[in-house]
C-alpha cells in the first residue's frame, strides 16, 4: 500500500510542477493553476490512504479541520478585494508557515521515536517555519493598515540578535534534555516574538519584498519538514517554493535598488532625510476640461498607475477612459512599473480585474524609449516610481532605482490626492517641471470627470 | 549517519532547487503576484504532513496541534488555491476579449 501512495506522490509531484511551470506564461496560467490543483487534491486523497494514518479519533479530527479549514480559506479567498491580495498572500503563507512549525513540534514532542539528526532538522524546520508565521502576521497587520508605524526599539538589531542567541541556546537545550517541556515552550515563545520584532521595523513600501521572503522560508520550511517526515513530495514542493522564491525575492529588491540585507536589516525610518530643497519650480494646476483636451486630441498617451489609483478603486474608471479615448483614435498603453504598487505586477492585477487585457500593459524596459514620441503621459497615484531624483541626486534614498521616464513625454498629467510626498517621503522633481500639470482630487473622482469631459468633446 | 536515502532526498534538493529557479527565471513582471500566490499555494503541500501527523497522534497535546496543524495547511490550500485563481482568471490577451 505504501509504495502505490509513494507512486501516486511521484505523479502529483509532477504535475504540480507541470502546473506551475504553465502558470509562469500569461497564456497559459489561467490552467495552470488548475493542473497545480488537481494535482494537490489527488496528493491530499492518497495521503488517506497512508498506513500509519489511524484512529477514528484521528481520522475524525483531520476530516473536521479540513472540512473547517476549506470553508475559512474558500471565504476569505472569495471575498477578498484585489487591493487587499497582497495581505491575503502574507496571510495565507504564514498559516503554512504555522503549520510547518506545529509539525516540527509534535516530532520534538515524540522525541523517544526520532534520532538526533531528526529532531536536529525538526529544530531547524521550528525556526524558519514559526518566524515565517508570526512575520507574515505582523506583514498582514500593516498592509491591512492595523498597524500604522514602523516600530523600531533602541538598538533594534541588538535586540534581534539576543533573541536569536536565546533561541539558539533553547535549541541545544532541546536536543541534550527532550523532557523538559519548558525549553521547548521557552523556545516557540522567542521565535513568535523574533518574527514580530523582525519585520516590525520594516516600512510597508518594502513589505512586498519581506511577503516574498516569508514565502521562500516556509517553502524552505516544508522541505525540512520533508526529511524530518521522510516524505519527497514534501522535499520536492517545499525545494522548488523555496528556490523560486529566493530568486522572485531578490528580483522584487533589485526592480527597487536596493539588497534585500539593506532591507531587512537596515530599516530607515521614512521622511527622515531628503533633499527637499533643492526642487524648484511650483506646482501648476490644471482643469478637468483642458486636461480632457490634451488627451483626446493626442496620438499616444502612456498611463503611468501607481499604488494611488489602488487605493482609489479608479482602475475601471481608467478602462473606461481608455476605451473612450481609443474610440476617438487615440494610441493607449499602460506603463507598469515592477515596484508599484505593494507587489510586483500588483498594478497588471487590479487592472486585469477592470478588463484591461494584458498585452495593453507594458513593462519598464519596453515602454521607456516610447515617451520620448508620446503626447500625452496621465501620471495616477504613482509617485516614486517616476521620480527624476533617483536619476539626479545621489543623496536621495531612492536614488539608483530604475524609474519610468515620464519627463521625457511632451506633456506630463498627475492626478494627485494632495500635495504630499512619496511612500519613500522624497520630495519629487517630476511634479514642477514646466511640462507638468497637476490634477488634484481623488483618483477615481478626476478621471469620472475626464470620462465625462471626453464625451463632451 | 548519512545513508543512502539521505543522500537520495539531496539529490532531490538538488534538482527540485534548480527546477524552482528555472521556472521563476523566465517569467514576465505581470505574473509576479499571481506566481507568487501559486507557490504560496504548492506549499500549501505541508498539509500532507500535517494530516500524517495528526494521524499518528496518540496523546492530547499532539491531537491539538495536529489539528491546528491540519486547520491552518487547509486554509493555505484553499485560500491560496482560490486568490490565485482569481487573479489569473482575470488575466485575458485583446483577442478573447472581443
Amino acid at each position: 500500500m505504501d509504495s502505490i501512495v509513494q507512486i501516486i506522490y511521484l505523479i502529483t509531484a509532477f504535475i504540480i510542477i507541470v502546473g506551475l511551470r504553465k502558470m509562469s506564461h500569461p497564456k497559459t496560467a489561467k490552467g495552470g493553476i488548475k493542473f497545480a490543483g488537481w494535482g494537490m487534491l489527488i496528493a491530499i486523497l492518497v495521503t488517506f490512504m497512508v498506513p500509519n494514518i489511524q484512529g477514528m479519533v484521528n481520522i475524525s479530527l483531520i476530516v473536521a479541520a479540513m472540512v473547517l479549514g476549506t470553508l475559512i480559506g474558500w471565504y476569505s479567498g472569495k471575498k477578498v478585494l484585489m487591493i487587499h491580495m497582497p495581505q491575503m498572500i502574507a496571510m495565507y503563507n504564514g498559516m503554512g508557515g504555522g503549520a510547518a512549525s506545529a509539525i516540527a513540534a509534535i516530532e520534538l514532542l515524540r522525541y523517544q521515536e526520532a534520532s538526533l539528526t531528526t529532531r536536529g532538522l525538526a529544530i531547524v524546520g521550528a525556526i524558519i517555519g514559526t518566524i515565517s508565521f508570526s512575520g507574515s502576521i505582523i506583514a498582514f497587520a500593516k498592509l491591512q493598515d492595523l498597524i500604522k508605524r514602523v516600530v523600531v526599539l533602541p538598538a533594534h538589531q541588538w535586540v534581534n540578535i539576543l533573541i536569536t542567541l536565546a533561541i539558539l541556546a533553547c535549541g541545544v537545550m532541546i536536543l541534550m534534555a527532550p523532557t523538559q517541556i519548558l525549553y521547548l515552550i521557552a523556545f516557540y515563545a522567542l521565535l513568535l516574538l523574533l518574527g514580530v520584532t523582525f519585520t516590525i521595523p520594516i516600512g510597508g513600501a518594502n513589505m512586498p519584498v519581506v511577503i516574498s521572503l516569508f514565502n521562500a522560508m516556509t517553502g524552505l520550511a516544508v522541505g525540512i519538514n520533508g526529511f524530518v517526515m521522510n516524505n519527497a513530495s514534501l522535499i520536492i514542493a517545499g525545494t522548488v517554493v523555496g528556490a523560486s522564491g529566493t530568486l522572485l525575492t531578490q528580483l522584487m529588491a533589485k526592480a527597487m535598488n536596493k539588497s534585500v540585507s539593506s532591507i531587512l536589516f537596515s530599516p530607515h525610518p521614512t521622511g527622515a532625510q531628503g533633499s527637499d530643497t533643492e526642487t524648484t519650480g511650483s506646482l501648476k494646476p490644471i482643469d478637468v476640461a483642458d486636461a480632457a483636451v490634451m488627451m483626446a486630441y493626442a496620438n499616444k498617451v502612456i498611463i503611468v498607475p501607481g499604488y494611488g489609483m489602488a487605493v482609489a478603486q479608479a482602475q475601471h474608471k481608467i478602462w473606461e477612459l481608455v476605451q473612450q479615448l481609443e474610440h476617438r483614435g487615440v494610441t493607449v498603453k499602460f506603463a507598469i512599473h515592477p515596484v508599484a504598487g505593494r507587489m510586483p505586477g500588483h498594478m497588471n492585477v487590479l487592472l486585469a480585474e477592470a478588463g484591461v487585457p494584458y498585452d495593453k500593459l507594458v513593462d519598464l524596459d519596453e515602454i521607456n524609449p516610447e515617451f520620448s514620441n508620446t503626447d500625452v503621459s496621465l501620471v495616477i497615484g504613482a509617485n516614486d516610481v517616476v521620480n527624476p531624483q533617483a536619476r539626479t541626486h545621489p543623496d536621495s534614498p531612492i536614488y539608483g532605482m530604475p524609474i519610468l521616464d515620464v519627463t521625457n513625454g511632451h506633456n506630463v498629467l498627475v492626478i494627485k490626492r494632495g500635495q504630499g510626498k512619496g511612500f519613500s517621503g522624497v520630495e519629487n522633481s517630476l511634479f514642477t517641471m514646466d511640462n507638468t500639470r497637476m490634477l488634484y482630487g481623488d483618483g477615481q473622482d478626476v478621471v469620472n470627470k475626464l470620462i465625462q469631459a471626453v464625451k463632451t468633446l | 549517519m548519512i545513508d543512502g536515502s539521505t543522500i537520495a532526498y539531496l539529490y532531490i534538493v538538488m534538482l527540485a532547487a534548480f527546477t524552482g529557479y528555472e521556472i521563476i527565471k523566465s517569467v514576465p513582471v505581470i505574473l509576479h503576484t499571481p506566481l507568487m500566490s501559486g507557490t504560496n499555494f504548492v506549499h500549501g503541500i505541508i498539509l500532507i504532513g500535517a494530516m500524517i501527523a495528526l494521524g499518528q497522534a496518540n496523546n492530547t497535546t499532539e491531537q491539538v496541534l495536529g489539528f491546528l496543524a491540519v486547520l491552518i495547511a487547509t486554509i493555505n490550500v484553499v485560500g491560496g488555491y482560490v486568490v490565485t485563481e482569481r487573479m489569473l482568471e482575470m488575466f485575458k490577451s485583446e483577442k478573447t476579449h472581443g
